[in-house]
């Protein structure tokens, strides 16, 4: 067992503005189930990621050697030769094609240019029932649970002779029986010599089924460890061991009356029939107070936020809400808008602007009806506003006239506060305000968001870097698997009992 | 300071510290101006000065104006990152209403025409229905609607044309203002229409007097403004456009009351796009629909009201297509659609939505009107103004993808 399958060495990752990765090493062992553990955005993916080479050789600083031979792909299709395949977090299988058709994708059995569809279907029955999928080849993809889509991704990844299976969050979306079986299928993998590299935030079924850890924190190889005799706390007290530096600005709370309240708030998944996004969550926010909304990826956070904000997502939505003491009903953004809630979302390219617009569009998009009298616009009024933002949130940009999708991260998040400080809100939901963008940025936007607490706004932050949530905020509900599973003062509040609480109830999920 | 203030004393505004606030002439979208001022002036060459002569001026005008109006209603589609291919078909089909109810049942020409309008929202309003609450793809929708509302259109009129219409609405298609002050001479170029010249005084006095308050007031908010050598340039450019336009109709027979309507519908058009709260959010829902939707814009109602608003629009064309050949036929309005779509592309939207300018539009169908005619003027046959008008068309939407391109390579 002390045979090094892959040795990652020293390898560097940079995006613009962000080291993503930093002299890490990797070492895993032939035949075993390797976990990698790490908080959201400790840099595991991207690990995995210059590994099966979606980031190419040349992208990054460093080497790779499997099985005793340097590396360098140059994209998936290099890797799979070799023998390593990643099976991502988010499915990658064609849902309108068949279970064969899927395994062999890229891959088609043909003979002469024709694909032989008995061979295929007769393969496909094999690698299925090595996997323990018991379907009809040909059953459609979508007709299959995501338990029984994952089977087919690894019996996919079976079909491309693999060795070095790669699993980015196996378990996130599978219920309790699901979960099971897959772990039981990956050590049957590994009784058949096939390596095992299991991403997870599930540290139950990672002290179940790893025979080594390695812990990642910002990007960084904290430690690797024997499983044997590994406990949870000392797991999440490598994940989260990195001090409070000089990162936050002051603040002073003066915090008044409780202004927002949702009690038995429980979502129902859009697209998923009859799965729980939030479970029965109550929270309250006060004025003046900023509150932290802590939980890993696929607790619910974002479910939760914009299912409060007007039912912008998820079906199935029952709970109360209660603003300045009196129930409201949101049925819609618009009536959220005009109760006084706000909500800037973590995708800010996707659902926060309209990246073709200038800056005072943007700002101006949620309140648009401020500037106007009887429908219609004042553009110099609307000018003057997006200038005024321009200057107090320090948008750097020529003037606001210039296009938000050419600004940095950084800028494009000053547009996205912008536009929702501007529908003067009495409730701030800030969903990751700081993802993606670089320290000095992040700098600026706590100290807008410090700013907002003082004018007497209720700031719910949800954010996936603990560090920022003890730095910011008062108080601390955390989620996990959908339900509020703690709610901690400032005082109290540390990253390890955060984690605990994060990460706890997760076998309960259904 | 604090962050919620939303108003400020204009005072207050500074220049951007160390920003460039060089004014810079967007390529994008002044092409489209200067590529039909260069075929002007090619078909003008060509044709020996005919192009230009008062007659065929008037009738560029008269022979384009349902695919002008056709064009205002779907460059909103697009902006909101739809289509619409039933034009056509809606443009006969109302048309064929229209006739019924003025010729064969002799309903008055204003209610008669009132009631088309409404026929044409509803039209609107049923696709409107079917792509922004059902979600269909306008694409699929609208080639349905191109089918159905060609069969409704045989259903009503049978295999064959009804008319004659009633005179107003002839001459609302296409007729021509009285002689209401008599002519005026104009020296060299002989007698004209005093009415309409003062139309068109009137219309360049109102043109210099709106850009200089919008620029005005610009200046006053700190904004940037072009330079103002540029500015005069341009409004003087469009005085002498529009005087000369005016000047050769009132030689020939005056204003016609479709250039009079098209006017109505640029500028209000214009004023919607631009100034209106509802323009804005057509905008919004065409840039980034999810983004859209997060800042509170009910963008469904907003994609349902602009089906609408193309449904009333191509009644009023097809009003006036058949008012014209003075006729409701079957096989009216055929391919209109694809002009219509054309003109929206050809004068700058873009093919994933979010972008478009009424005034755009209209340029783009007035440059196939004038290939249309200039070509017909030199007597090049229909096969060769096909190759043309698809050539032109290709050739602004590649241009538009090259400068885009070109934008995100230098970021």
């Amino acid at each position: 067992m002390s045979d090094v399958i892959l040795r990652m060495r020293s390898i560097t990752k940079t995006f613009p503005g962000v080291r993503a990765l930093d002299d890490v090493n990797l070492e895993v062992l032939r035949g075993e189930i390797h976990a990698i553990c790490g908080e959201n955005g400790a840099g595991k993916s991207t690990l995995m990621k210059v590994l099966s080479g979606v980031h190419p050789h040349g992208t990054y600083q460093g080497e790779i050697t499997f099985d005793g031979q340097e590396c360098r792909f140059g994209g998936i299709r290099d890797s799979e030769h070799r023998g390593i395949v990643i099976i991502h977090q988010e499915l990658a299988l064609a849902s309108n094609l068949s279970i064969a058709e899927n395994i062999f994708l890229g891959n088609e059995q043909a003979k002469r240019g024709l694909i032989d569809w008995n061979r295929t279907n007769a393969a496909a029955a094999e690698l299925m029932s090595r996997v323990g999928l018991r379907e009809n080849p040909v059953t459609q993809v979508l007709d299959l649970g995501v338990g029984k889509q994952q089977l087919v991704e690894i019996a996919k990844a079976l079909s491309k002779q693999v060795r070095l299976l790669i699993l980015d969050e196996p378990t996130a979306a599978l219920n309790d029986e699901d979960s099971a079986h897959l772990l039981d299928l990956l050590r049957g993998l590994r009784d058949e010599g096939i390596t095992c590299v299991i991403i997870s935030h599930k540290l139950n079924e990672v002290l179940a089924i790893a025979d080594r850890v390695t812990i990642l924190r910002d990007g960084r190889t904290i430690t690797t460890l024997d499983a044997e005799g590994l406990t949870e706390d000392k797991i999440i007290s490598g994940m989260v061991g990195r001090d409070l530096d000089h990162r936050f600005p002051p603040r002073e709370p003066r915090i008044g009356d409780e202004v927002f309240r949702v009690e038995n708030w429980t979502v129902h998944s859009p697209t998923q029939h009859g799965r729980l996004l939030v479970s029965d969550a109550s929270f309250s926010l006060r004025r003046g107070e900023i509150v932290g909304l802590a939980g890993l990826m696929g607790a619910g956070r974002t479910e939760l936020a914009m299912s409060v904000f007007g039912r912008a997502y998820g079906t199935g939505i029952s709970g109360r809400i209660i603003k300045d003491g009196r129930e409201i009903k949101l049925r819609s953004v618009g009536e959220a808008i005009k109760h006084g809630i706000a909500y800037a979302t973590e995708d800010r390219k996707r659902y926060g602007l309209n990246l073709i617009e200038d800056i005072k569009r943007n700002v101006s998009a949620a309140g648009l009806r401020k500037l106007a009298r009887r429908g219609w616009v004042d553009d110099n009024e609307e000018y003057q506003v997006a200038e005024s933002y321009r200057q107090s949130m320090n948008i750097k940009a020529p003037s606001v006239a210039s296009i938000t999708g050419k600004l940095s991260g950084g800028n494009q998040q000053k547009v996205v506060l912008s536009k929702w400080i501007f529908t003067d809100p009495d409730v701030l939901i800030l969903d990751e305000p700081t993802r993606g963008i670089d320290v000095g940025a992040k700098y600026e936007i706590y100290t807008i968001i410090n700013r907002l607490a003082e004018a007497g706004k209720a700031i719910l932050l949800i954010s996936s870097e603990l560090p920022e949530l003890l730095g910011l905020c008062d108080r601390i509900y955390t989620l996990s698997a959908g339900r509020i599973t703690g709610e901690v003062p400032r005082a109290e509040a540390t990253q390890e009992g955060l984690m605990t609480l994060m990460t706890a109830g997760q076998e309960a999920r259904s | 300071m604090s962050v919620a203030t939303t108003k400020q004393p204009a005072a207050a505004f500074k220049r951007a510290p160390g920003g460039p606030r060089r004014f810079r002439i967007n390529l994008r979208q002044s092409g489209i101006y200067i590529a039909f001022a260069a075929i002007v002036l090619l078909f003008t060459i060509l044709t020996g000065g005919d192009m230009l002569a008062p007659q065929n001026i008037s009738n560029v005008i008269v022979q384009n104006s349902y695919i002008l109006i056709l064009a205002i209603g779907m460059i909103l589609v697009i902006i909101a990152g739809h289509i619409d291919l039933s034009v056509g078909s809606i443009v006969a089909a109302t048309g064929a209403v229209a006739a019924v109810l003025m010729v064969n049942h002799d309903v008055p020409w204003p209610l008669a025409l009132l009631i088309t309008l409404v026929v044409g929202g509803l039209i609107g309003a049923w696709q409107g229905y079917w792509v922004a609450y059902f979600g269909i793809p306008a694409f699929i929708v609208t080639l349905a609607g191109m089918l159905l509302f060609r069969a409704v259109t045989y259903n009503i009129l049978g295999n064959r044309g009804i008319g004659p219409f009633p005179d107003e609405v002839r001459t609302l298609a296409n007729g021509f203002t009285e002689g209401y002050l008599g002519n005026i001479g104009l020296g060299a170029l002989g007698g004209a229409d005093l009415f309409t010249v003062l139309i068109g005084v009137v219309a360049v006095g109102g043109i210099v007097v709106s850009q200089w308050r919008s620029r005005a007031g610009r200046a006053r908010f700190g904004q940037v403004v072009e330079p103002f050598p540029l500015f005069v340039a341009k409004i003087v450019a469009a005085s002498v456009v529009v005087m000369f336009v005016i000047v050769q109709l009132a030689r020939f027979r005056n204003l016609p009351w479709v250039l009079v309507l098209l006017a109505a519908l640029v500028l209000g058009y214009s004023l919607l796009t631009n100034r209106a709260v509802f323009g804005r959010q057509i905008y919004a829902v065409g840039g980034n629909l999810q983004a859209a939707t997060l800042s509170g814009v009910k963008t469904k109602a907003v994609v349902f009201w602009i089906f609408v608003n193309m449904g009333v629009l191509a009644a009023l064309a097809g009003i006036i297509f058949a008012g014209r050949l003075n006729q409701a036929n079957p096989t009216g309005g055929d391919q209109l659609e694809l002009d219509a779509i054309a003109a929206a592309f050809i004068g700058g939207a873009a093919v994933q939505g979010g972008v478009g300018k009424v005034v755009g539009a209209i340029t783009g169908g007035l440059i196939m009107g004038v290939i249309n005619n200039g070509m017909s003027l030199i007597g090049a046959p229909s096969e060769q103004v096909m190759l043309v008008k698809g050539a032109v068309l290709l050739a602004a939407v590649a241009f538009d993808v090259w400068t885009k391109r070109r934008a995100g390579a230098s970021r």
